[in-house]
């Protein structure tokens, strides 16, 4: 046989016959102070800007809810009708299309992402070429491209499996989703782009060096890695999405913005309408940006040396420990 | 020790590489045998880890001949005619090389011991439990049997260098390469990191080792090259390099080392 790498293991463990020592924990500061100094009590800095800063928001604050108490706004209204379905099945169409145009927007941006880095340059200028196209146009003309697609191709023909009249195929729905999907790949293509140009280099060279191909270090090696940077700018995207999704009203598309406008219209309580449809919208970015600080952590894992608490847990920890409760610096828990 | 074949492990004929206009190796010759411990030294920018990389084909030749156990590296001859590999026949070939980086370039989303076992079950494909039993007892042979949990970032210098030689280990290699493996580390932790590559060496492995540490080039090489500006200007037996130097620039380099 070859390399005897079997047999090595025992010799290995060696030198004097003690442990080694730990190079790791401290075993220093046993002979620390036993009666602590004096703490220091010292007057701190008065900051007098920001009394006067936070008066004047506070007044300002003030004005606005007047205005607004002031106005012709039916508040019962707007309570009585916040649990209406009307605006409950808006809001879940929104979801919906705002999740699967995202799922659309980040399997294809990550495949333009690495097309775009690729040495092949056929694969890269299609990328180059397709985020010019779709960054370059306003969402709301690609929306009205795909919805009137039959003018260009009245039947769609996948010979074998499909065929149907352009028109049944290209419902409001199918169009805002491509519109909306197609438009958000070109985005996420470049902050994936960012994300896997972040990843040291050495990562790819040690996994070359393992025998690796090109593809697997991608997925296995870079992609993972890549995540960390990629994640922050991709819930700010989701978020933007829940919000731009609101677009596809102008082609008929039943999500919360066109159901609010329409509830509004027929009971005239317009402006009630749109406080309404702003209190659902913000109730879905709250949810999901308390989501994506989950995610975020989760990605973060091997980046620190301990995960950050999450606020539950930081919540817990003061319930528990108000007895020291200063405890500030990196000392774990 | 394995029997003795013909061919060295490494047979490096006029290798020439190029950054641009930038000639960083101008004709190297040298050959390193099976079982050996080859060191190479020389000032910074002598290209001596330019050449390291190019042995596993992570830089590419301009000209000349490289040869792994008898294989050309990169390319395949047919006639007179190079051919050049594909990447996944350039990614086999690599199987067989270990390297060890100075940064060491752990997989920080990863666990020591999944860093070892990744390329074992990724690459070759083996079953998780075949690797991580090899992993756990590559760990212990780099004493750190109990860190097979912790994340890169949770570890010491001294420590991620040694996961990482277990890492390269775990693919069970023919040569291992060594790419100034303690330069990056505080001087109390180089120590660790030589007992294992010295224990390495005793197994038999053949290794090709990028150092300043002259005193383990001394007591652990079998040969010595001296490189400065991109060619072999020394060679020979650490012991008589190191000692008796025969060219200017080679005592003047030790001079200032030593």
């Amino acid at each position: 046989m070859t390399e005897p790498s079997d047999k090595a293991p025992h010799s290995l463990v060696k030198k004097d016959g003690t442990p080694p020592p730990p190079t790791d924990g401290d075993g220093a500061g046993s002979q620390a102070s036993a009666t602590p100094p004096e703490s220091i009590k010292a007057i701190p800095v008065r900051h007098y800007g920001r009394w006067i800063s936070a008066v004047v928001v506070l007044a300002l604050l003030g004005l606005l809810a007047n205005a607004f108490a002031g106005a012709n706004i039916q508040w019962s209204v707007v309570g009585e009708q916040i649990t209406n379905g009307t605006f409950a099945w808006g809001a879940w169409e929104t979801l919906k299309i705002s999740v699967l145009s995202m799922a659309i927007g980040v399997v294809l941006g990550t495949a333009l992402a690495v097309m775009r880095l690729s040495p092949n340059k056929v694969l890269s200028t299609v990328a180059w070429g397709y985020i010019w196209f779709f960054r370059g146009t306003p969402v709301l003309v690609q929306i009205f491209l795909w919805f009137n697609l039959s003018l260009v191709f009245d039947t769609l023909n996948l010979m074998p499996f499909y065929k149907n009249d352009m028109n049944e195929v290209m419902t409001p729905f199918v169009a805002a989703l491509l519109a909306l999907g197609l438009n958000e790949a070109a985005y996420m293509a470049e902050i994936s782009r960012a994300g896997i140009q972040s990843v040291d280099e050495g990562q790819t060279e040690a996994a070359q060096a393992l025998g690796m191909k090109g593809s697997r270090t991608m997925r296995r090696i870079v992609l993972p890695q890549a995540m960390r940077v990629i994640i922050p700018p991709t819930g700010n995207e989701f978020i933007n999405m829940l919000k731009t999704s609101s677009l596809a009203f102008a082609i008929g598309y039943g999500e919360l913005f066109l159901r609010g406008r329409e509830f509004g219209a027929r009971t005239l309580a317009i402006m009630e309408g749109f406080i309404l449809i702003s209190l659902w919208y913000l109730l879905l970015t709250t949810v999901f940006s308390i989501g994506q600080y989950y995610l975020e952590r989760y990605y973060a894992r091997g980046s620190n040396r301990a995960l950050p608490l999450t606020p539950l847990q930081r919540i817990r920890l003061q319930l528990t420990s108000f007895r020291n409760p200063s405890r500030v610096g990196g000392t774990a828990v | 020790m394995s029997s003795e074949t013909a061919h060295p492990m490494v047979k490096a004929e006029g290798v020439h590489k190029s950054f641009g206009h930038v000639e960083v190796l101008k004709g190297i010759d040298l050959e390193v045998a099976q079982g050996e411990v080859f060191c190479l030294v020389g000032p910074s920018g002598s290209g001596k880890s330019t050449f390291l990389r190019c042995i596993n084909h992570l830089e590419q030749i301009n000209a000349g001949r490289l040869y792994v156990d008898g294989e050309l590296v990169g390319y395949r001859q047919k006639g007179d005619k190079l051919y050049e590999l594909k990447d996944s026949e350039v990614a086999l070939k690599r199987r067989d090389i270990g390297m060890v980086f100075q940064r060491f370039n752990l997989f920080p989303h990863m666990t020591a011991i999944e860093n070892v076992m990744e390329a074992p079950v990724q690459v070759k494909g083996e079953s998780r439990a075949v690797a991580r039993a090899r992993a756990e007892r590559l760990l212990d042979q780099v004493g750190l049997a109990d860190k097979g949990g912790n994340y890169p970032s949770q570890l010491s210098g001294g420590q991620q260098q040694r996961v990482a030689i277990a890492r390269a280990l775990a693919m069970e290699p023919k040569l291992m390469l060594f790419d100034e493996p303690t330069s990056a580390l505080d001087p109390e932790l180089v120590g660790d990191v030589l007992d294992v590559m010295r224990e390495l060496a005793e197994s038999g492995m053949t290794m090709i080792v990028v150092t300043h540490e002259m005193g383990f080039a001394r007591e652990v090489g079998d040969s010595l090259v001296f490189m400065d500006g991109g060619v072999v200007v020394e060679a020979g037996h650490p012991r008589d390099v190191l000692t008796n130097p025969q060219h200017d620039r080679t005592k003047a380099f030790l001079s200032k080392v030593l």
